[in-house]
């Protein structure tokens, strides 16, 4: 019972990153119908810039890591990561948006690529551990419950993703740019003409989703306590599955696909095995494809080639 | 550019083959250096992927993003039973090829009705679950011991080894014919060669036989096919048996070449630099894969050399130059002129998300 529980707080951590990643997948789809695979290697680098910031101003400055400084950080983070992702769109993609399918694809591999080794150049290629320092300026408060422990880190990363998620949900349904973002993802021409800016859109989704990954990237550096320059691959294709599952363009689908996704996998690790967690996370996304081709939550559409 | 391939393609095209064939023949002799001959040895074994591929990206248009589990099944196929049962290698070719073929029809039969986009996804999902389980081998079933009734497997399968895990599997058997063993690099560079040109002959008569048409009726159009009477799961089925069995020879040669697999020899990545060699070479085109091929397998290793100083700025420069490459000629760098003509009638036709 206790391990269970363990499992499933442990999955419902993980899963919360998957989804605050997942979520820039399927908002670019949604906009351009793209596989943006630079959007993992983006997390990568809101994972490096956060936590080489903090950890080199705990360690040097002898700054005490309270709430306020996470949240800094994270805002600071988050908008970098945000240009990062408009410049990207700008080079990379908008010369693109009429070549077909894909050239684009190649094009995101490209820039995959460009920012995995920009980043090892900028930090080196070893894995990133914190230093000792750092662990101790971290409030370490931990609570048991039914035999699963739970630390407050991982309650403040909850809070943050959920809260990350719940003021997307209002933005995108409740607000004028919102409902534009919506209109665009149906019909680019139709949207043009109700007045819609769509390429000042498409900008947006750009800035959103990356500024959500690179939050993500910061919370799993906390969590795991290293990162590594190809951390974008792993996770990146991991968060697209979670998209998928919840049907690709559906916003909240990513939510629920990337939840889902780290219970899966947090169950499978402890109680299959951990070797096979990766193969069973796939073989869902294969079957969950097989099955309903949209996902969970996604509408039937006609695909044309 | 334009310019340069459109002149290339006027030269009297008979001195362009005499040339061409007398440089591949004597490029050994040429240049003198095994290094080298290594790298072409490689280009051979990436343009054959290449090619492969192509019958399912190119031909048939579906997106394919996981080939490297069909190059896989080929190269671990040859290693086990090199190893185990002491096959000779040019047995192991054909059987190479028919075990990826096979495997391709039972793991793409479910997926044919999916498109674009999706189908590359379930590709990828399926080249990781190959990777992870040749990574993982027999052994790591042990849990399934736990399922009661199947505890006398326990002992079975923890002792088993097929794959050997992340070590991969060493002293794969060297090709031989009438007593000479091929060793050096030389030596694979002519069988490779031999490999290509075949492949390269075969994807010409194919390109314009009954089954090639149909594949580019297909791709145009899949309604329109189906109501001219194409059998559409037949001739999808048939271009991953077919690129499959091609990728599954050309893991068999490179098995027998390196002599140590490993499953990181058939990452994602692989899937990545045979997805860009036929969308960068030109898709659909067999001029275009070769190009693609020198652009993504030789082009790195030439800059390992221009680049001294600069070592680490390799990978760096290679991905601006995939979006560049992409940005500036979309179409790839020598695309068929039919694959062309379709990225224009796109490029009116649609706006994206329209």
């Amino acid at each position: 019972m206790g391990q269970l529980l363990q499992q499933l707080l442990n999955g419902l951590t993980i899963g919360s990153f998957y989804a605050l990643i997942a979520l820039g997948y399927t908002m670019v789809y949604g906009v351009l119908k793209l596989i943006n695979f630079a959007h993992g290697d983006l997390f990568m680098l809101g994972a490096y810039i956060g936590l080489v910031t903090l950890a080199s101003l705990v360690v040097n400055v002898g700054l005490a890591v309270n709430l306020g400084v996470l949240l800094a950080i994270f805002l600071i983070v988050m908008s970098l990561v945000g240009v990062v992702g408009v410049i990207l769109e700008r080079i990379a993609y908008r010369p693109l948006y009429k070549a077909g399918r894909l050239p684009p694809i190649v094009s995101a591999l490209g820039a995959s690529i460009f920012l995995q080794n920009g980043v090892m150049l900028l930090y080196g290629a070893r894995y990133r551990t914190f230093p000792e320092a750092f662990k101790q300026a971290m409030p370490e408060v931990m609570w048991e419950l039914g035999g699963a422990r739970f630390t407050l880190m991982q309650v403040i990363m909850l809070a943050i993703s959920f809260l990350l998620m719940a003021a997307l949900y209002l933005f995108v349904n409740y607000t004028r740019v919102g409902t534009a973002m919506r209109a665009v993802a149906l019909d680019h021409d139709t949207a043009r003409l109700m007045g819609i800016d769509v390429n000042r859109i498409i900008v947006l989704v750009f800035i959103i989703g990356p500024a959500l990954g690179a939050a993500g990237g910061i919370m799993v550096g906390l969590f795991y306590g290293r990162i590594y320059f190809t951390l974008g691959w792993s996770y990146g294709l991991k968060a697209f599955t979670a998209a998928i599952l919840g049907g690709i363009g559906n916003i909240p689908g990513a939510m629920i696909g990337g939840l889902l996704l780290g219970l899966v996998e947090a169950l499978a690790t402890g109680f299959v095995s951990d070797a096979w967690k990766n193969a069973i996370a796939f073989f869902i996304l294969v079957i969950i494809l097989i099955l309903r081709p949209t996902g969970l939550l996604g509408e039937r559409v006609a695909e044309k080639l | 550019m334009r310019d340069f391939f459109a002149r290339l393609r006027g030269m009297n095209s008979r001195w362009q083959y005499v040339i061409l064939a007398a440089i591949v023949l004597l490029f050994p002799l040429i240049v003198r250096s095994n290094r080298w001959v290594q790298v072409a040895n490689f280009f051979f074994i990436y343009a054959m992927l290449g090619l492969s591929l192509n019958i399912i990206l190119g031909y048939a248009g579906l997106y394919q993003l996981g080939h490297a589990a069909f190059y896989a099944v080929g190269a671990y196929t040859t290693a086990i039973l090199s190893t185990h049962f002491d096959v000779p290698i040019f047995v192991l070719l054909p059987i190479s090829g028919v075990l990826a073929a096979i495997f391709a029809i039972l793991i793409s039969r479910p997926i044919l009705h999916l498109r674009g986009d999706y189908l590359c996804i379930v590709t990828i999902g399926f080249g990781e679950i190959v990777r992870i389980a040749l990574r993982n081998d027999v052994s790591s079933l042990a849990f399934l011991a736990n399922i009661p009734g199947l505890a006398f497997l326990r002992e079975r399968l923890e002792t088993a080894v097929i794959t050997g895990g992340p070590n991969g599997i060493m002293g794969i058997a060297r090709p031989r014919i009438l007593g000479l063993v091929f060793r050096q690099q030389w030596h694979y560079y002519y069988l490779f060669l031999a490999f290509v040109a075949f492949t390269i002959f075969a994807m010409r008569r194919l390109e314009d036989s009954r089954l090639g048409r149909a594949w580019t009726c297909v791709r145009e159009d899949e309604l329109a096919a189906e109501a001219m009477g194409i059998n559409t799961v037949h001739v999808k089925l048939l271009a991953f048996a077919l690129g499959a069995a091609w990728a599954g020879v050309a893991g068999s040669l490179y098995a027998s070449w390196v002599t140590v697999i490993a499953p990181e020899s058939f990452s994602f990545w692989e899937s990545v630099v045979m997805f860009c060699i036929v969308v960068l070479g030109g898709t659909g085109s067999i001029p275009g894969v070769l190009v693609g091929t020198v652009g993504m397998v030789v082009l790195p290793e030439l800059l390992r050399e221009v680049l001294l100083n600069i070592q680490q700025w390799r990978m760096l420069i290679f991905g601006a130059a995939m979006i560049f490459m992409m940005v500036v000629r979309p179409e790839g760098l020598w695309p068929s002129q039919r694959f062309r003509r379709e990225l224009e009638l796109a490029k009116e036709m649609a706006t994206p998300g329209s």
